[in-house]
């Protein structure tokens, strides 16, 4: 079997993405909270996803923004850099254009309000429903928080029970742990998500 | 059949399409026409209705970009061709470089059929005709050939 050069590979993945034929260009990064995928439309950041595993994503990913799905890494650089500096510390808000097609009505007005929650503060589920004009919708709030396409950046991680207890997160608890720590400026514990 | 995200069909049959560009133009000549194929199937990929036929698809793509590189230079023969990449398919090697000379779709049809060993229903569906047309394009293809090796 006659296999494909990978400086080949990458130069058809560029110059796809160059001759804007992609629907969605993603990649897999390496983060303090596991590998994360990344997803880029035309219009901006679209996915970020704990589950790095290609195909299931990608799946998804063609159902709600084109079929054209192609691992292309030097069109998410731009998240990439975001993402690490963050996880540096070196920076609290992304300057990123999201895409978030396919989330309307009250799922976009809770991630609308998501985005205003300010780095190293902390909100509740109920907070947001009432903020969002519907204060018994905190379950509905919590189901929005674990579908959140682009955790991390939209901070669903700054989103806690009105106990104070962590809830949950669809990246794990480890995970909310450590971002919420990362924030407060503590030290991180070494936990290993491979 | 839905059709696949890219990626998906892009991992499954890149190498396979590499292959058949390299036995088709040789190995230099292959890297420029994988990147051509692989852009053509991109630009046809949104208005594809079914995934079926996939492979044949790209294959015919391919076959066609050769088609279009070999216009502009005559290939190499197979003797020229590194024994490296020479095909496990004596039988095809022996007669590839004269398909070069069969009218586009003839060698589409014989390329399809005898290196790639695809039905005459998958062929003709990837070259947009019948069943039987592709059958008719392949066995002219053939009796052309034979004239010429005669």
């Amino acid at each position: 079997m006659t296999v494909v050069p990978n400086a080949l590979d990458r130069r058809f993945r560029q110059a796809a993405a160059e001759a804007c034929l992609v629907d969605v260009s993603f990649d897999v990064a390496d983060t303090p909270v596991g590998p994360l995928l990344l997803a880029v439309t035309e219009r901006g950041l679209c996915r970020i996803s704990f589950d790095p595993e290609p195909d299931r994503e990608t799946e998804q990913l063609a159902r709600l923004f084109g079929v054209r799905v192609l691992k292309a890494p030097r069109e998410v650089d731009r998240v990439r850099r975001e993402l690490e500096e963050y996880f540096e510390g070196r920076r609290r808000e992304f300057d990123l254009p999201l895409d978030l097609r396919g989330r309307e009505g009250f799922s976009r007005a809770i991630l609308d309000r998501l985005a205003q929650v300010p780095y190293g503060e902390v909100t509740t589920y109920k907070s947001l429903a009432v903020e969002a004009g519907n204060p018994r919708a905190a379950r509905a709030v919590g189901t929005i928080m674990n579908r959140n396409p682009i955790p991390i950046v939209l901070p669903c991680h700054r989103v806690i029970g009105s106990s104070g207890s962590l809830v949950g997160y669809g990246g794990g608890l480890e995970r909310k742990r450590l971002l919420l720590d990362l924030e407060a400026g503590r030290p991180a514990l070494d936990v290993d998500y491979s | 059949m839905t059709v696949p995200p890219f990626e998906r069909f892009y991992s499954e049959h890149r190498d396979a399409v590499f292959g058949h560009l390299v036995r088709l133009l040789g190995r230099q000549r292959a890297e420029d026409a994988f990147q051509e194929t692989w852009l053509r199937a991109l630009r046809g990929y949104e208005a594809l209705q079914h995934g079926r036929y996939l492979r044949a698809w790209v294959f015919t793509i391919a076959t066609r970009v050769a088609i279009d590189e070999g216009r502009k230079r005559r290939p190499e023969t197979v003797a020229e061709l590194d024994a490296e990449w020479a095909d496990d398919r004596p039988e095809y090697a022996q007669i590839e470089h004269l398909a070069d000379e069969l009218p586009e779709k003839e060698r589409a049809a014989v390329v399809l059929r005898y290196a790639y060993d695809l039905s005459y229903s998958d062929i003709g569906t990837a070259l947009g005709s019948s069943e039987e047309a592709a059958r008719q394009a392949a066995s002219s293809g053939v009796r052309r050939l034979r004239r010429e090796l005669s």
